[in-house]
């Protein structure tokens, strides 16, 4: 007979992770505040702005949509070097003397935001379109990263 | 000193929808302000500005590209824009005007003709 029941070691592990995951929330919510998000999300006191990413994949394209708000087309550059997709950049001040600054949150200056494809695609066939702030990048999978089917035949 | 970008943050908590606070630019002219939004995915048609009770409230639902296919990583955020500032005394709310492009609102408050720095000519 034993005196303790065994319990796995799974269900023991789940009540800290629970823990971990409410602090986490409460830090996450301190950085909704505009002064916080502006530092933290864009980055832009460690490390330049970080411009939000998002990346969709089907049949024939990886597509990456990215925010880019108030860029010039000309001042947006996409390089693909094998497998990774970076975009980056520049915003340009456009203040002139005799105008006082009072409070900057936009981000001024260059940036870069690289991400790992999950396929490879083929550079020849990338295409672009700059819309309302958002770039999409379409980038088709490279033939032999095209999911084929297999035609089996059964006797 | 201006109060042009104070905020009323309670009305975020009313509201029942979710929204975010876009970030924004303020910079101060002789003859106004100029107040700069960032709302990417949003265009003129999705753009509310209102001016109620001295409040200035921008509103922006954005739209982002419909994309056909999985998501596989995500860092945008869906909530629709919001954010609210005070105007200063010295802005005269019946001249703002305002533009959007590439996802930047762009506000002029001109200030009121009297709170203009008078030029003294000098002869």
């Amino acid at each position: 007979m034993s005196l303790i029941r065994y319990q796995t070691p799974e269900l023991m592990a789940w009540p800290s992770l629970d823990r971990w995951s409410s602090l986490r929330d409460d830090l996450n919510s301190l950085f909704e505040l505009p002064f916080w998000s502006s530092i933290a999300r864009q980055g832009q006191l460690f490390s330049g702005w970080s411009p939000a990413l998002d990346l969709y994949q089907n049949n024939d394209n990886v597509v990456a949509v990215i925010e880019l708000p108030g860029m010039r087309r000309e001042d947006i550059e996409i390089s693909l070097h094998d497998r990774t997709l970076t975009i980056s950049g520049e915003r340009k001040s456009q203040s002139s003397n005799g105008e006082k600054a009072e409070r900057t949150e936009r981000y001024i200056g260059k940036f870069r935001r690289s991400i790992t494809l999950p396929t490879r695609v083929d550079a020849n066939k990338v295409s672009a379109s700059y819309r309302d702030g958002i770039l999409t990048v379409t980038l088709p999978k490279a033939e032999e990263a095209k999911p084929k089917q297999i035609q089996v035949n059964v006797d | 000193m201006s109060t042009l970008v104070r905020e009323n943050r309670d009305i975020h908590r009313v509201q029942s929808e979710q929204f975010i606070a876009p970030s924004a630019s303020v910079v101060e002219a002789a003859d106004g302000y100029t107040l700069e939004v960032e709302m990417s995915g949003v265009n003129k048609e999705r753009l509310e500005i209102s001016v109620e009770n001295n409040e200035l409230t921008i509103v922006g639902r954005r739209s982002l590209p419909a994309v056909e296919g999985t998501l596989i990583h995500r860092e945008s955020r869906s909530e629709n824009y919001r954010r609210t500032f005070e105007l200063d005394p010295s802005i005269d709310a019946n001249k703002i005007s305002a533009k959007i492009d590439q996802g930047v609102v762009t506000l002029t408050l001109p200030k009121a003709e009297y709170v203009k720095p008078p030029k003294i000519t000098v002869s």
